[in-house]
C-alpha cells in the first residue's frame, strides 16, 4: 500500500505550484532600485596578448556609469581552485592565476576583457562595441596530446608546460598491475573520447550585486548550487570581504547540473562593481554567453586495457587518461578526473589490481568541471565499454562475463581506495534481464529486419560514489574545504517547523522530500514544516548540492537536528505528564507515557517552550531550536545496471532508442516519484552525451558549437519511455537514513548501454566496427559501417 | 538588439511606400530575423511587418488549378489549409520546426530568406511555382540563386506564391539533430509532362534540381531507377553534423524514399 505522506510516500512536489504557475523566485526576477546593468566585453579570439584595451570614446557614450578593465582587478586576488592535487611524484598541480577580468592576455573565446556598467543593459552593449580592444593573436592548443608536446604554445607562460599535473593512482600498485598483464591470458585495449558537453540548465546564470553603505554588507544575489562555498571563496579570496559582511542568496534555481557549483568571474565582478559605483549592478547570461563561460564537463581522451586470466576473470586494469582542464581550473576542476574518476575504476567488479593514469591538461577552451555525474560517467563509459570488448573478443555472453565477476561480498575494499558498504549487483542484474524482456529480443529484432533495420541490444552496470564526503578524508585528498552538511530545525510556538538546511534545490525537490522525513521522525504533517534553503543568513552554514549529496549528507544533519529536538521536547512532555523521561514515546505527533493512556499533543509541548509556565526552567532552556552539523564517515555507492535497445537504419545511420530499462539500488528511498524523475532526468542527459551532445572547438580554438543551431539537446522526441525500477534496495550502513543519493545514477549509467547497444546493431548487419565515439551522430554511424 | 522603428502597414502599397525608407526590412514571422537583430548582427533603421496585410495572407485556387499562398501566411495554415489541395506540400508545411515556429513563419519569409537547409524552396523548385512579388512573377527555376541568393531586388517583397500541384509528390527529410532543419532533404513532384527532384539542405549553393534523377525518374518512375543514383559531393555541405560525402548520399537516400512513399 503506497503511504499518504513521510518517508516512502509519493507526496506530490510541492515547490511544483509555483514553478508551474510562473510563481517562482529566480535571481532574473529580482530588481533592486536603481539597479545598474553589466556587460561582458568577450574575447572572441582563442589566445592572445591584450596589447591595448582602449575606453575612453565608450566612456563617453550615454548612460555609461563604468568600465573596469584586467588593470581594476589587478590589485585583488584571483579566482580560487578549492581542490589541490598533488602529481605522481607527490608534486601539488600547476595552478595558474586566473583573473576575473582578462589581464596581460586572453586565453579562451568567451573570457572576459572588459565590464561596462551602464544605466541600461542596451547602453551597456552599446558602449562595449565602442571599446577597442587590441589583441596579438598567439597560436592556439586545443588539442590535449599536442598541448603536452615539446615546444607547444603555453597557454600560461609563468607554468612550466601545459601539463596541470600527471596524477598515478595507486602509484605503488603500477609494477604489479604491470606484472599481472605480462602474465595475462587475453588483454583487451580500447581507445576512446568522453565528449566535452555544454550542461544547459534551462534557467542561465545570473548575479546582482548589492552593497549597503549604512552598514557595510555586501549582497550577492546568484544562481549557486551551494551559495555558503560561494561566499567563503569569494569574500576570502577574491574580494577580501569577511563573512559577516557578505550575503549571498540563490533563491529559487532552474537547474544547476554542477555548473553552477563554481564561483564565477562574474558574481565577484557583481560583487565588487556595486560598491564601486554605488548602484546594484545585474547581469543575466545570455545562453550565447553561457556557451563560452558555463564551466563545460567531460572531456576526457582515454586508453584502457583489461587483462584476463584463462578462465576470464579480470586480474588487472589500467587506464591512461588525458582531462582537458581548459584555459584555467575551475572551482573544482582537479578533483574529477582524479579523486571522482580513479577511485571509481573498480566498477562492479572484484578486479584485484587497477592503475590509473591522469594527465590533466591547459588548453585554450572554457574551463571544465564537474557536471552531472563528474567522473563517474567518464570512468563507468570507458570500463563498461572495455567489458563489453572484452565479451566480444572472448565471445561470451556481456552478461555473463559481467556476473562472473562481480563483487559479491560487502563491505568491499576495492583497489582503488575506498569500501563499498553495500550492494548486490546480482539483485540488480536480475531484475534488469526481467524488465528488458531479453527473451523477446531476438523476436524484436526480426521485426526490424523485416523493415529494413537492424537492432542492437546493450547494457551495463554501474557504481557511483555519492555523499561527499568524510571532511577528513577529502582534506587528505587535496580538498581546500570539508564537506559535511548543516541544519537547523526551528519548531514554532504553534508546533509548526522550519528547516533551515545548507542543502540546495535547484529541481531537485528538497522541499518536499526533506520536509517528508521529519514529518515521518515526528509523527505530523508534511505541511507542517517549511524547508528554508538557499541564504546564508537564514541557514548557518553549508555545502551545497552536488554529488547526488543532498538527502545523505544534508538528509542526514537534519535528521541530527531532529533527533536534538525530539529529545528536548521529551524532556518537556515527561515534565507536563509527570513522568520520568525513559517512559515517553513519539507517536503520531503525541508523546505518551508507555503503558498509560497519558499523552500531550505536539502542539502543547511546542507552546510549553515558548510560553514556559509550566517547564522545567531549573533543568533546560525554553524554546525548541537545534542545529546540527553531519560529516559522513564514508561515501555512498548507488549502482544498478542499465538495458538500452536500439534501432539502427543503416541507410542513414540514424539511431532511435526502442526501450531503455534502468534497474537502480539507491538504498532506502524518501520519495519514490521524486526517485523516478531524477533517474528520467539522468538518462535524458545521458542519452544526450551518447547520442546528440557535442562540444566541439576548432584548430584556432573556436567553439563551434556555440548555440542550439549546433549543439543538440535532447527533446523528449528522441528518448523513449524509460523503464524504471528501484526496488532493489540494499540501504546505507553508514547514514542515519540508509540513503545513497540518485540525482546522477542516470547520467552515469545510460551512455555505455547505449553505444553497446548501437556497436550489437552494427555487428548483427555485418559490421567489424569495434568501437564508435558519443555522440553517435547519424553521420558517424554511417560512415563507420562504410569506412 | 539595436534600436529600430516600426512600421506595421495594413496594405501592400503602404508596406512598399515604408520599405522605401532607408535601412528599411521587411519583417514577416521573424523566425530568422529576430535572432539575428537579437545577436545585433542587423541593424535596421526600420521594420516593415507584413503579417497585418490581409491581402497577403490566405489560400485559395487559381483558374489554372495552382494552390496559391499568401507570402504571409504561416506553416501551420498551410498544413492545415492546404491539406486537401496539395498534401505533399501541407505535409511539408506541418514538419517546419516546432508548432511555436510553425504559427509564427511564413511562407513568403521562408522563400524570401533562401536559408540553404530551409524546407519551402525545395517546395517551391520541385512543384516548378512562381514566386509572385509587388512587381513580377518570376518563376521558380530563376527565382533561387544560391545560398541566401534570390532574384529579389532591393524593395522588393513576395506576395504570394502559386504551386501547380503534381500527379503526385512526397518530401523526404532527414533532420539536423540540433537545429532540427533539414539536414538534407528531398521534394519529388511527378507531373504528367516530367518529374521535378528539389533538393535542401546539401548543397553549398542552396536548393537544388537533382537532373540525373528526374531523368531517370521521367523513364521508370520506381525507386529502382534512382536506387544507385549518386550525386557528386564536391558542392556539398560538409559540418559538424555531416560530411559532404554523408549529404550525398543522403541525397540519394532520401530521394528513393521520397519516390517509394508515391511510386
Amino acid at each position: 500500500m503506497p503511504k499518504d505522506g513521510g518517508i516512502g510516500a509519493s507526496s506530490k512536489r510541492r515547490e511544483d505550484v509555483r514553478f508551474l504557475t510562473g510563481n517562482g523566485n529566480y535571481t532574473d526576477d529580482i530588481n533592486m532600485r536603481g539597479q545598474a546593468y553589466v556587460h561582458f566585453l568577450r574575447s572572441d579570439i582563442a589566445h592572445g596578448t591584450l596589447t591595448s584595451v582602449d575606453t575612453s570614446a565608450a566612456a563617453a557614450m550615454p548612460g555609461v556609469i563604468q568600465i573596469f578593465t584586467g588593470d581594476d582587478f589587478a590589485e585583488i586576488g584571483g579566482m580560487p581552485c578549492g581542490w589541490q592535487v598533488t602529481d605522481k611524484h607527490g608534486e601539488a598541480m600547476q595552478e595558474p592565476k586566473h583573473p576575473v577580468l582578462a589581464h596581460g592576455k586572453v586565453r579562451h573565446v568567451g573570457e572576459p576583457i572588459a565590464a561596462v556598467v551602464a544605466d541600461t543593459l542596451e547602453q551597456a552593449r552599446d558602449a562595449a562595441e565602442a571599446i577597442e580592444v587590441e589583441i596579438a593573436e598567439l597560436p592556439a592548443v586545443v588539442n590535449m596530446k599536442d598541448a603536452v608536446k615539446d615546444g607547444a604554445p603555453k597557454v600560461h607562460d609563468d607554468l612550466t608546460s601545459n601539463l596541470c599535473y600527471d596524477w598515478g593512482f595507486v602509484e605503488e600498485n603500477k609494477a604489479a598491475v604491470d606484472g599481472a598483464f605480462e602474465k595475462a591470458a587475453h588483454v583487451t585495449t580500447l581507445e576512446l573520447v568522453n565528449n566535452r558537453l555544454v550542461a544547459n540548465p534551462m534557467e542561465p546564470r545570473v548575479a546582482i550585486g548589492d552593497y549597503n553603505r549604512s552598514d557595510g554588507e555586501h549582497t550577492l544575489y546568484t544562481t549557486s548550487q551551494n551559495p555558503h562555498v560561494i561566499r567563503l571563496l569569494m569574500g576570502a579570496f577574491v574580494l577580501g570581504i569577511p563573512e559577516h559582511k557578505l550575503r549571498v542568496v540563490s533563491p529559487d534555481v532552474g537547474g544547476g547540473f554542477g555548473t553552477k557549483i563554481f564561483h564565477y568571474q562574474e558574481e565577484a565582478f557583481c560583487t565588487f562593481a556595486a560598491k564601486a559605483i554605488n548602484r546594484p549592478v545585474k547581469w543575466t547570461s545570455t545562453r550565447s554567453e553561457a556557451f563560452m563561460s558555463d564551466a563545460h564537463g567531460r572531456d576526457h581522451v582515454t586508453k584502457i586495457q583489461m587483462a584476463l586470466d584463462a578462465d576470464n576473470n579480470f586480474t588487472a586494469l589500467r587506464t591512461d587518461t588525458y582531462a582537458n582542464m581548459g584555459a584555467y581550473l575551475s572551482t573544482f576542476a582537479p578533483s574529477v578526473p582524479t579523486w571522482l574518476h580513479g577511485t571509481l575504476m573498480a566498477g562492479n567488479y572484484k578486479t584485484p589490481l587497477i592503475y590509473v593514469n591522469v594527465k590533466a591538461v591547459f588548453t585554450n577552451t572554457v574551463p571544465v568541471d564537474a557536471y552531472r555525474g563528474a567522473g563517474r560517467p567518464e570512468a563507468t563509459f570507458q570500463l563498461e565499454r572495455l567489458v563489453d570488448k572484452c565479451a566480444h573478443e572472448l565471445g561470451v555472453d556481456p552478461i555473463a562475463l559481467r556476473r562472473q565477476n562481480f563483487i559479491t561480498e560487502f563491505p568491499y575494499a576495492t583497489p582503488v581506495a575506498v569500501e563499498y558498504d553495500t550492494g548486490d549487483y546480482v539483485a540488480t542484474m536480475d531484475k534488469l534481464e526481467e524488465m528488458s524482456d531479453i527473451a523477446g529480443f531476438e523476436a524484436r529484432r526480426k521485426e526490424s529486419e523485416a523493415k529494413g533495420k537492424l537492432r542492437g541490444f546493450g547494457v551495463n552496470c554501474y557504481i557511483e560514489a555519492c555523499g561527499i564526503a568524510p571532511s577528513n578524508l577529502v582534506g587528505q585528498l587535496g580538498a581546500r574545504a570539508g564537506l559535511y552538511e548543516s541544519a537547523t530545525v526551528r519548531v514554532n510556538a504553534t508546533g509548526g517547523l522550519v528547516v533551515m538546511t545548507g542543502s540546495h534545490s535547484h529541481g531537485q525537490g528538497h522541499e518536499t522530500s526533506f520536509a517528508q522525513v521529519v514529518a515521518e521522525m515526528i509523527g505530523i504533517d508534511e505541511n507542517m514544516i517549511e524547508i528554508v534553503h538557499g541564504d546564508t543568513s537564514k541557514v548557518p552554514m553549508g555545502m551545497g548540492t552536488y554529488g547526488s549529496r543532498s538527502i545523505a549528507v544534508g538528509g542526514s544533519a537534519m535528521v541530527r537536528a531532529t533527533e536534538k529536538i525530539i529529545a528536548k521536547a521529551k524532556k518537556i512532555a515527561s515534565h507536563l505528564l509527570e513522568a520520568s523521561e525513559g517512559d515517553i514515546e513519539l507517536k503520531d505527533g503525541a508523546f505518551s507515557v508507555a503503558g498509560t493512556d497519558k499523552s500531550v499533543a505536539w502542539g502543547d509541548v511546542t507552546l510549553a517552550a515558548y510560553v514556559p509556565h509550566n517547564y522545567p526552567l531549573d533543568d533546560i532552556e525554553p524554546g525548541l531550536e537545534e542545529t546540527a552539523f553531519y560529516d559522513p564517515s564514508n561515501f555512498t555507492y548507488p549502482s544498478g545496471a542499465y538495458a538500452c535497445e536500439v534501432e539502427l537504419d543503416p541507410e542513414t545511420g540514424v539511431v532511435t532508442i526502442e526501450r531503455f530499462s534502468a534497474a537502480d539500488d539507491f538504498g532506502n528511498i524518501i520519495n519514490p516519484m521524486i526517485v523516478t524523475g531524477q533517474v528520467h532526468g539522468g538518462l535524458a542527459q545521458g542519452i544526450g552525451q551518447a547520442l546528440l551532445e557535442n562540444c566541439a572547438y576548432d584548430e584556432d580554438g573556436q567553439l563551434l558549437s556555440a548555440s542550439y543551431m549546433d549543439y543538440a539537446m535532447p527533446r523528449a522526441s528522441d528518448l523513449p519511455f524509460y523503464d524504471v525500477d528501484h526496488s532493489c534496495q540494499t540501504p546505507c550502513t553508514h547514514n542515519p537514513l540508509g540513503v545513497k543519493g540518485c540525482g546522477e545514477a542516470g547520467a552515469i549509467g545510460s551512455p555505455p548501454a547505449v553505444v553497446n547497444a548501437v556497436l550489437d546493431a552494427m555487428r548483427s548487419g555485418g559490421s567489424k566496427v569495434e568501437h564508435i565515439d558519443m555522440p553517435v551522430t547519424p553521420s558517424r554511424v554511417w560512415a563507420a559501417m562504410n569506412g | 538588439m539595436y534600436n529600430f522603428d516600426v512600421e506595421q502597414p495594413t496594405t501592400l502599397a503602404d508596406a512598399v511606400q515604408a520599405l522605401s525608407r532607408d535601412e528599411a526590412q521587411p519583417l514577416s514571422g521573424g523566425q530568422t530575423l529576430i535572432p539575428t537583430l537579437k545577436a545585433r548582427l542587423a541593424a535596421p533603421s526600420v521594420l516593415v511587418s507584413l503579417s497585418g496585410i490581409d491581402e497577403m495572407k490566405g489560400v485559395c485556387s487559381d483558374d489554372a488549378g495552382r494552390v496559391c499562398i499568401g507570402a504571409a501566411t504561416t506553416h501551420a495554415t498551410v498544413a492545415r489549409e492546404v491539406a486537401d489541395l496539395y498534401p505533399a506540400l501541407a505535409g511539408l508545411a506541418a514538419r517546419i520546426g516546432d508548432p511555436a515556429v510553425r504559427n509564427r513563419g511564413t511562407i513568403g519569409g521562408s522563400v524570401a530568406n533562401n536559408d540553404p537547409s530551409a524546407c519551402y524552396p525545395a517546395a517551391v523548385l520541385a512543384s516548378g511555382a512562381t514566386v509572385v512579388t509587388n512587381k513580377r512573377e518570376i518563376a521558380a527555376d530563376d527565382y533561387f540563386q544560391g545560398m541566401f541568393e534570390t532574384a529579389l531586388k532591393e524593395g522588393e517583397i513576395v506576395t504570394e506564391v502559386k504551386f501547380p500541384v503534381p500527379e503526385a509528390a512526397h518530401y523526404e527529410k532527414i533532420l539536423q539533430p540540433a537545429s532540427r532543419f533539414p539536414l538534407v532533404a528531398v521534394f519529388v513532384a511527378k507531373f504528367p509532362d516530367g518529374v521535378r527532384v528539389a533538393v535542401t539542405g546539401a548543397s553549398n549553393n542552396g536548393v537544388f534540381r537533382w537532373s540525373d534523377a528526374e531523368a531517370a525518374l521521367g523513364g521508370d518512375f520506381s525507386a529502382q531507377a534512382v536506387a544507385d543514383l549518386k550525386i557528386d559531393s564536391a558542392d556539398m555541405i560538409s559540418d559538424l553534423h555531416g560530411t559532404a560525402e554523408y549529404r550525398a548520399h543522403l541525397v540519394g537516400v532520401m530521394t528513393k524514399r521520397a519516390v517509394a512513399a508515391i511510386a
